[in-house]
């Protein structure tokens, strides 16, 4: 299981959904993806986008205008 | 055991398309969701970047649809190819710069490729006979159904009753009987069908979804190729026609004026890609200058934009000039009167 960060930082709605869409194409289940948005709507679309596509969100934050989204790959 | 169907439904996050899938739910058919992302799309979070708009739920349609109906979708970034589809349309624009019938004829053969190479046996859309002017005519659904590539692998469950049946139907795999056969603009069976499976809190009724309806936006974009000389944007072209103020006081240069904090915030991502105006005596807009400009224009284009500040009254605004190349310098300028900021350079 390995630790992979994704910037998805300036793409709007739904950019970063695809983004990370994209990149858990290429991971292995139980890997980790860390994604970087700044779209506030981040916080919404991508735990959407998991709870239908089963993957597991860890854990969310914004901080200084950015949404940091931690996924484990299911 | 008769083997479970499979379906593609084209989601746009619209009302029509939920129905549409549920309707196959129902039926059995094992259903995934596919969205394509033009770069047009309107969505929640576009007017998110305006502060104003924050108190509004700040969802994507397409994500909620799927959830409520249970399936997975697919999301897919179609900008660079769909360029060709609005730049040159066969069945030409609508009452903007919508390509409407091009857009539904490239979305199916788009959906159809992704069912071959998925195995997926047919392809649902929420398309209602008569309910839109270009796309959905009844004289040109048969012209999606051909162009598009998918044939008789193209169901449409709301208006399907109306329309000769489709493989899915004839082979039995989908019931025409529980299939719909509604037309026209009326949106009352559609709404009926809602409260019937429970749905509330659906997009807006009349499914709009893209900017390209939408003529101050079409403006923009015209305004954009004129000044180009050439039909042709990246992402980041397009998004720029959602933000600010467009004004354009010469051919040769175009001025993006924030309105508020949030559209402030957004702007600033672009610094780099742009000679920019900030005002520093006053709060004010970021102000981008799309296009190359002299000194003289510089000076010019930020009074401009300080009669968008609150130094609009005062005799006297420092402003930060920068030019893409980083070269700043800070300067005092009279903001432009009112009187003087003309109509048509608006766009």
């Amino acid at each position: 299981m390995s630790h992979f960060t994704l910037d998805a930082r300036r793409s709007l709605c739904p950019m970063p959904v695809i983004k990370t869409q994209d990149k858990i194409a290429e991971l292995q289940a139980g890997d980790t993806l860390e994604v970087t948005c700044t779209d506030p709507g981040a916080l919404s679309d991508i735990p959407a986008w998991c709870r239908i596509n089963g993957h597991i969100v860890k854990e969310s934050h914004e901080k200084n205008d950015e949404v940091v989204i931690t996924i484990q790959v299911g | 055991m008769s083997q479970q169907r499979k379906a593609v439904a084209l989601i746009s996050g619209g009302l029509d398309s939920l129905l549409a899938a549920k309707m196959m739910i129902d039926q059995g058919i094992h259903v995934e969701g596919i969205n394509f992302y033009t770069g047009f799309c309107v969505e929640g979070h576009t007017h998110a970047i305006r502060k104003k708009d924050k108190a509004k739920p700040k969802r994507n349609n397409a994500l909620w649809s799927a959830e409520q109906l249970g399936i997975k979708l697919h999301i897919i970034d179609i900008i660079d190819e769909y360029k060709d589809v609005l730049i040159n349309p066969k069945h030409g624009y609508g009452a903007n710069m919508n390509p409407c019938l091009d857009c539904k004829i490239f979305m199916v053969g788009k959906a159809k490729q992704w069912m071959d190479a998925n195995g997926f046996d047919f392809i649902i859309t929420g398309e209602v006979m008569g309910q839109r002017p270009m796309s959905q005519r009844k004289d040109l659904l048969p012209v999606v159904v051909r162009e598009s590539g998918a044939d008789d692998r193209l169901l449409r469950p709301l208006c399907a009753k109306n329309l000769a049946a489709t493989l899915p139907e004839r082979e039995g795999w989908v019931n025409r009987e529980q299939l719909e056969d509604f037309s026209g603009r009326n949106r009352k069976p559609q709404m009926a069908l809602a409260a019937k499976y429970g749905f509330i809190d659906y997009a807006t009724p009349a499914g709009g979804c893209c900017f390209l309806t939408d003529k101050n936006y079409s403006d923009k974009l015209v305004d954009l190729w004129q000044a180009r000389n050439k039909k042709d944007y990246e992402l980041d072209d397009i998004m720029l026609l959602k933000v600010g103020r467009h004004l354009r006081p010469q051919p040769h240069y175009k001025l993006i004026v924030s309105r508020e904090d949030g559209e402030n915030k957004f702007l600033k991502g672009y610094k780099k890609q742009f000679s920019t105006i900030e005002i520093k005596s006053h709060n004010g807009p970021l102000t981008l200058v799309d296009g190359e400009v002299s000194d003289e224009e510089f000076r010019f284009a930020a009074r401009i934009a300080a009669r968008f500040s609150q130094g609009r009254d005062a005799d006297s605004v420092t402003v930060k000039l920068t030019r893409k190349d980083g070269e700043e310098q800070l300067v005092d300028i009279p903001p432009l009167p009112a009187s003087d900021i003309k109509q048509e350079w608006y766009i």
